[in-house]
């Protein structure tokens, strides 16, 4: 379609200053694919690996705890609680609260900060326990 | 069908009274997915091993194997809602549309029941002897 280069094209991703409601929008969608696909396979994976015996769960035994497969299962979990902080933010943004600026971008920043933290707690146990 | 008139093209047609059914159910969906997926993390930590024998006694008891099953149908109901937006947003061609959209219901209803049939195994045989 012909565009009148007299008017300016609307705001897109290269001119809009970054701030933290667009990056948590964006985490919200890249997490939530994330754990739909990697996710969801590796719990299929895990329960068809434990309903099919002792050998097929070795298998995915070795691979969920070769430096990849920690790798893969830190990275999902803080997807996880990235996607849950994100998620319950919505949940507020529903009721129609939480617009105001200030606050918007308080939680917004808060919910990478509760997600790291609650991995970071998670994981400290993990391997606390296993010492 | 209508009698002409502006309401009576529009009556019974499109998303009337259904078009905060999508919606809705990605909410519902969340709140089965918080609720079972933090039980299940809990579980997982606080369980003494997760060894094959461990999980699959665990998985064994049907206090487990119902919730268990209800949080893969719920993962996957709410995977297949939100991944269908994501694809509305970035499949721009109607023929890849719709089958990225064929894929995803054979992923979205393949995994639930593969998960669903693996608990239900765990649940009426539990542990298998090699």
């Amino acid at each position: 379609m012909a565009r009148s280069t007299s008017r300016p094209l609307s705001p897109h991703l290269t001119i809009w200053k970054w701030g933290p409601a667009m990056a948590v929008s964006i985490m919200h969608r890249v997490t939530g694919n994330g754990l739909a696909t990697a996710g969801a396979l590796g719990l299929i994976w895990w329960l068809m690996a434990a309903a099919t015996g002792p050998e097929a769960y070795a298998t995915f035994v070795a691979c969920a705890t070769s430096p990849i497969g920690y790798l893969v299962m830190i990275g999902l979990s803080w997807f996880f609680f990235q996607h849950l902080f994100s998620g319950l933010r919505h949940f507020v943004l529903d009721m129609g609260a939480g617009y105001e600026l200030k606050n918007n971008k308080m939680w917004s920043i808060a919910t990478f900060i509760l997600s790291l933290l609650t991995t970071g707690f998670v994981w400290l146990y993990i391997f606390g326990k296993a010492l | 069908m209508g009698t002409g008139t502006g309401i009576g093209r529009v009556r019974g047609l499109g998303s009337a009274k259904h078009g905060a059914h999508h919606w809705l159910a990605q909410r519902y969906t969340a709140v089965g997915n918080l609720l079972l997926v933090l039980w299940l993390v809990f579980s997982l930590i606080s369980l003494p091993g997760l060894d094959y024998e461990s999980v699959v006694s665990w998985i064994h008891n049907p206090l487990v194997a119902v919730p268990l099953m209800l949080m893969v149908v719920s993962i996957f109901m709410h995977l297949r809602l939100g991944m269908q937006v994501m694809l509305e947003d970035y499949v721009h061609d109607k023929g890849l549309a719709f089958f990225s959209m064929l894929v995803l219901n054979f992923y979205a209803f393949g995994g639930a029941a593969a998960g669903v049939f693996a608990i239900a195994k765990i649940a009426f045989i539990g542990i298998v002897k090699p």
